[in-house]
C-alpha cells in the first residue's frame, strides 16, 4: 500500500512541535528564525500531501505563496536583527525589552 | 499495515519514505538543541533536501525543485550570511529569564502535538492517498503554472507587490543612519 496522508501529517505535526519548542527555548534570535521556518515548512508538507490526497494541485499552489512570504518574511527580519544587532551588539532575544512596561 | 506493500512502486515511496522522515526528525532536533548557530544552519540545510524528497514522492516536483533552489539555496545563505556577518560565537547564554520556561515550554509543546495526532488521527484520512496522475497530466510544472496564472493571477501579482516591499524594507532597515 501506499504511505497514506495520515504518515505524511503526523511527520508534519512532530516537525511543528520541534519548531515550538525550538522558538519557545532558545535566546538567539536567528535560531528563533530558523524554527519559524522548519514551522513554515512542515505545513507545507501537510498542504502537498493534501493536495496528492485531494488528487488538485490548489495545495501545491498555496505552498508556493507560502514560500514566497516566507522568503520576504526572512529578508525584512534579518534585516531587523542586523538593525537591532547594531544599536545593542547582541542577538538575544531577552536583550530587546525597550518597550517593556 | 505498513508491510503490505503490493506493487513495487509502492514498496519504494516506503523504502524512501521512513529513512527520510527519520532523517529529517534528527535534524529537526538536532537543530533546536545545537548550541553552535551555524551547526543548527547547516542542519536545517540537510532537513530543507529532506522535504524536497518528501515533494518528489508526493508527486510536487516543482515545489521539490523550488524548495531546494530558494529555500535550502537562497534563505539559508541569507541566514549563514548573516550569522557571519554578526560574528556570533558559538556562546550562548543558558539562562532562564522566566523561571521554568523549558519545562513549561515542553509540557505545552507536547499537548499541542498531543491534540494535533489526536486530530488527524480521528479526522477520518485513513483512507488510501489520492493520486495526483490525472491533476499532473502534461508536467507538473505546467500544470502548476497554469493554475498560477488563471485561478490564483491575482495572489500572484499582489505576490510581486510583496517582494518589492520586502525589498525596500530591507534596504532601507540596512541602511546606516548617519
Amino acid at each position: 500500500m501506499k504511505v497514506g496522508t495520515n504518515a505524511y501529517l503526523l511527520l508534519s505535526a512532530l516537525l511543528f512541535t520541534i519548531g515550538v519548542v525550538g522558538v519557545l527555548v532558545r535566546r538567539n534570535a536567528i535560531v528563533v528564525f530558523m524554527c519559524v521556518e522548519l514551522m513554515l515548512n512542515a505545513v507545507n508538507l501537510s498542504f502537498i500531501a493534501f493536495a496528492r490526497r485531494n488528487g488538485t494541485l490548489d495545495g501545491q499552489v498555496l505552498a508556493f505563496f507560502v514560500m514566497v512570504v516566507a522568503a520576504a518574511e526572512v529578508v525584512v527580519g534579518l534585516g531587523i536583527l542586523v538593525a537591532i544587532f547594531r544599536k545593542r551588539s547582541s542577538a538575544s532575544v531577552d536583550d530587546v525589552n525597550l518597550l517593556r512596561g | 499495515m505498513i508491510l503490505a506493500a503490493t506493487t513495487a512502486a509502492e514498496r519504494a515511496e516506503l523504502i524512501t519514505f521512513v529513512p527520510l522522515a527519520v532523517l529529517s526528525v534528527v535534524t529537526a532536533v538536532g537543530m533546536v538543541t545545537s548550541r553552535n548557530a551555524v551547526y543548527s544552519a547547516l542542519l536545517l540545510v540537510v532537513n530543507f533536501f529532506c522535504l524536497a524528497g518528501f515533494y518528489v514522492l508526493l508527486q510536487a516536483q516543482f515545489i521539490a525543485a523550488v524548495q531546494v533552489i530558494v529555500y535550502a539555496g537562497a534563505i539559508m545563505v541569507l541566514f549563514l550570511f548573516v550569522l557571519m556577518l554578526l560574528g556570533i560565537g558559538n556562546e550562548e547564554v543558558v539562562s532562564e529569564p522566566i523561571p521554568g520556561q523549558r519545562v513549561v515550554a515542553g509540557v505545552l509543546a507536547l499537548a499541542l502535538l498531543v491534540a494535533v495526532v489526536v486530530a488527524v488521527l480521528n479526522g477520518g484520512l485513513s483512507g488510501g492517498a489520492g493520486d495526483l496522475a490525472a491533476a499532473n497530466q502534461g508536467g507538473n510544472v505546467e500544470a502548476v503554472g497554469r493554475l498560477l496564472f488563471t485561478r490564483y493571477a491575482f495572489a500572484f501579482e499582489a505576490t510581486g507587490i510583496l517582494l518589492v516591499v520586502a525589498a525596500v524594507g530591507a534596504l532601507v532597515l540596512g541602511k546606516r543612519r548617519p
